[in-house]
């Protein structure tokens, strides 16, 4: 048996960075994509598109419940409205409007949130977002994509301008590790398995999907197989991957960059209770806020690295025996 | 073919009768804020929006936004008289029921010749400024109306948007307020006063018409003066009754949210015929 490649962190674009350069195409391939911000388009990065289409572009000043609005009814006039903010402020700001506007008012608007999570780093908490996978999954009808790296961003970001109703894109502050070539295929609600195993599996998203990795690599040189899903779509879920890792591999750790209570693991647990019972673990931030300081610094000491996922496999694979 | 002051008048008292009428059939509602907005509502259906309501989702047709969403027994009404097929007249009396298209507020997947969902105060305003942008971009002659309640105005959001619209001159946008003066708990003055709302609306850079709001003269007066406003909004300070048309509902804060009784149907109709 060949030797497992092991994995290398090789830092792409930032997520965010992607989501920017993206808009732009979409931009040029179809006149009734439209963007609206709320002064942070040097960070959310659709000062590209304000750049080369500034007739197309909305500034909303600091008002995220209008822009959300301003948004919906572009949407319901039948453009494809890009709305942008940092995660913490669009979907705690103007949550209701995106459920008024978007979901019950079931519009075309795609809700793309930056910065999310702790790895943000040095702003702290007031700017961390730690629990919009939890609403934007709590908003009927939407889509929930959660993508790990520059070419997944890239590809869902498209997928998302394709699909007609409503979606939330969580994106990130950092570099990200690269975990796809350019020729990766992605399609919303399909998640990828990016490592083969069969002891047990590790299912994330977003930066966690690098850590995931490492994680499989400490785990391999342990003696065990370990399995990697990337669920780049938290809403709909892949229900199909994850019924197969529960039943083939009898053992799962979930891992994300939100309040474990609510996010990601909540929704997988929910599909292996349903089909194939096994045993979990959860890796994510423990019911608190987080602080400033380094991303990597916060990803260390609030338990979201790979150590971190190694130590949750070996419990669960103690559990399994 | 536009309607003449008197058939005008005509309308307006049968969208009352109807008004109370459903309300009393549902038991619940809003009647007093719905009888505020009868000749603003009636007037833009049938004297001044370019819609058809045998083809809803025209291109380029005008658009018209309950965001006091309380009040849809006025705008089911308006719109079953007008003849929207997803909108029947014979159905109106099903008000709130379940099953029924006429829900408690307006909701687009149950009539989708609507433009809105609403019911959650203070939002039509923004996703109005937002199918404003998107007929400026199409060079689109179409025209978007918003009305919002007095009350409503107490609402974040609605001066956000007002700020916006005004900063993004879209003079293809009329917000009217039903300056009714009451709102759920008591009158507007008792419970967060927002006076001088015109000179609020006028320091947003707004074009601002104040209006006794149910005279059907000063009414269209005010839409044409919208119209001709170009490069700011125009917002309609409407000054009007609550509970317009029927005596014991005048005024009266009771009325806000609460259905009359048969008897009180009665009286209603006989003042309303």
């Amino acid at each position: 048996m060949p030797a497992k490649t092991k994995f290398e962190i090789k830092l792409g674009a930032a997520t965010r960075e992607a989501f920017g350069r993206t808009l732009v195409e979409l931009g040029r391939e179809n006149k009734d994509v439209v963007v609206v911000d709320a002064d942070l388009s040097k960070s959310t990065m659709t000062t590209y598109f304000a750049k080369e289409f500034p007739d197309r572009f909305f500034s909303c000043g600091i008002a995220e419940s209008n822009m959300v609005g301003v948004g919906a009814g572009l949407a319901m006039a039948g453009k494809i409205p890009f709305v942008a903010s940092f995660s913490v402020f669009v979907i705690n700001k103007a949550f209701e409007q995106m459920r008024i506007g978007a979901a019950y008012g079931r519009s075309n608007l795609k809700v793309v949130g930056t910065h999310s999570g702790i790895s943000i780093g040095e702003d702290g908490p007031s700017q961390m977002s730690v629990e919009e996978i939890s609403l934007a999954c709590s908003l009927a009808g939407f889509t929930v994509i959660a993508p790990a790296d520059e070419n997944s961003t890239k590809a869902l970001v498209r997928a998302a301008a394709a699909y007609d109703g409503p979606v939330f894109i969580r994106t990130g502050r950092p570099k990200a590790p690269v975990i796809y070539g350019a020729d990766q295929k992605f399609e919303i609600g399909k998640a990828i398995q990016v490592a083969e195993g069969k002891d047990i599996t590790i299912i994330a998203n977003g930066l966690l999907v690098a850590q995931a990795m490492l994680a499989a690599d400490l785990l391999d040189a342990a003696g065990v197989s370990a399995r990697v899903i990337d669920i780049h779509t938290v809403k709909p879920i892949d229900r199909d991957a994850i019924a197969r890792a529960a039943a083939e591999t009898g053992a799962i750790v979930v891992a994300e960059e939100q309040l474990v209570d609510c996010g990601l693991g909540v929704r997988v647990s929910q599909v292996v209770a349903e089909t194939n019972p096994c045993v979990m673990e959860f890796v994510g931030i423990h019911d608190r806020y987080a602080e400033s300081g380094h991303p990597d610094e916060m990803l260390e000491k609030y338990g979201l690295v790979a150590r971190d996922i190694f130590a949750a496999a070996q419990k669960a694979l103690a559990r399994k025996r | 073919m536009a309607k003449s002051i008197a058939e005008l008048q005509t309308i307006a008292k049968s969208v009352r009768r109807d008004i109370v009428t459903m309300i009393t059939a549902a038991k619940s509602g809003h009647p007093g804020g719905s009888l505020s907005a009868v000749e603003l509502v009636v007037d833009l259906f049938y004297n001044q929006m370019r819609i058809d309501p045998a083809n809803p989702k025209l291109a380029e047709r005008d658009r018209f936004i309950l965001s006091k969403g309380h009040a849809a027994p006025v705008l089911y009404s308006v719109m079953a008289e007008r003849g929207y097929p997803d909108v029947p007249k014979d159905k109106l009396n099903t008000l709130r029921q379940f099953g029924s298209v006429f829900q408690g507020h307006p909701d687009m997947r149950f009539i989708p010749s609507l433009e809105a969902s609403t019911g959650s105060l203070g939002q039509g305003l923004s996703i109005g400024l937002g199918m404003a942008l998107a007929a400026r971009l199409d060079a689109s002659p179409s025209r978007t109306y918003v009305m919002i309640g007095d009350g409503e105005t107490q609402e974040g959001q609605i001066w956000e948007a007002a700020m916006a619209a005004a900063f993004l001159k879209a003079d293809n946008l009329v917000a009217i307020v039903d300056y009714n003066r009451i709102q759920l708990d008591g009158f507007v003055s008792e419970v967060m006063e927002i006076a001088p709302l015109a000179d609020k609306w006028r320091s947003f850079g707004w074009h601002v018409i104040e209006l006794d709001g149910h005279n059907f003269e000063a009414v269209e007066a005010a839409f044409a003066e919208a119209a001709a406003t170009k490069g700011k909004p125009t917002c309609l300070v409407a000054h009007t009754v609550k509970g317009k048309g029927v005596s014991f509902m005048e005024d009266n804060p009771k009325f806000h949210g609460v259905a009359p009784t048969q008897d009180e149907l009665k009286l209603a109709l006989q003042e309303l015929n």
